[in-house]
């Protein structure tokens, strides 16, 4: 085989890195999985009290309720083959880094393997997500006392 | 109530696009577009413009991970408004505890109901 037909058929099977169509894909399934989240929380608001602002919380919960029942079935993995952001971003992503590390940890044990490789992958959001966390609100708050904002 | 699941689909999707973006044009690993979102959730709740936000889409914005740094932030916010800067640590997983707490015991019982085929990511 000549060197350049070779190139043009590896430029032919190649694929392209499809922007478009993979922000395409996140916005469908990441829309959908918020869509889902949406009635959970109409579920908790009619028939549990919940208000609007309380809402989130147990929707977060049950979300990942749904995440171990698919990551433990291997469902999860072909969706975010699919999805990429779209299913990463929201908070069954989280549930599934963190649910995923404790299955594949299981044969070292329940305290070194799992315990220890529970979070693993969701780690470093706990990590970023507490210390901008305390930045921002230490910030905030050592302003309003000054009095340069008010809450 | 039609309306709410429009919006909840199109602004979750959209912070989901944000994402992709950050994966296919900005080249982060996963980890750091992660991360990044959630200090970006921080952040906007400290100029107090995540909870219009959550008003306008609902679960489209209190599902995605941005939710996560907001909630954190809006913790840590409420208790500094009671007891000053003490309160900005003791308050910080006041509103978020639940999907940590959702992470961890379902993160057991999966481990305890499950075993890996090979890898599960």
């Amino acid at each position: 085989m000549k060197e350049e037909r070779y190139q043009q058929i590896e430029q032919q099977i190649t694929p392209k890195a499809p922007v478009a169509f993979n922000m395409l894909k996140a916005f469908l399934v990441g829309g959908s999985i918020c869509a889902v989240g949406q009635a959970i929380s109409y579920f908790y608001i009619i028939f549990f009290n919940f208000t609007e602002k309380t809402a989130g919380n147990p929707t977060v919960a049950t979300l990942i309720f749904i995440a171990m029942l698919l990551t433990g079935f291997g469902l999860y993995r072909r969706l975010g083959q699919f999805a990429g952001a779209g299913s990463a971003v929201p908070v069954t992503g989280f549930g599934n880094a963190v649910i995923s590390a404790a299955i594949e940890h299981k044969t070292e044990g329940f305290v070194l393997g799992v315990g220890g490789n529970m979070f693993k992958l969701a780690g470093s959001v706990i990590l970023f997500g507490v210390v901008s966390a305390f930045a921002v609100a230490l910030i905030k708050t050592i302003l309003v006392s000054l009095g340069v904002i008010s809450w | 109530m039609i309306f709410s699941f429009l919006f909840a689909f199109v602004v979750g999707g959209l912070i989901c696009v944000v994402g992709q973006l950050m994966l296919d044009v900005g080249k982060l690993t996963p980890g750091h577009t992660l991360s990044t979102l959630v200090v970006v959730g921080a952040i906007l709740d400290g100029f107090g413009l995540y909870e219009p936000l959550i008003d306008l889409a609902g679960a489209g914005a209190t599902v995605p991970i941005t939710s996560f740094g907001n909630s954190l932030t809006h913790g840590a916010l409420a208790e500094a408004e009671k007891h000053g800067l003490v309160g900005v640590l003791t308050g910080m997983f006041e509103v978020t505890s639940s999907g940590i707490s959702a992470a961890i015991l379902f993160g057991f019982i999966g481990a305890l109901l499950f075993r890996s085929k090979g890898t599960i990511d």
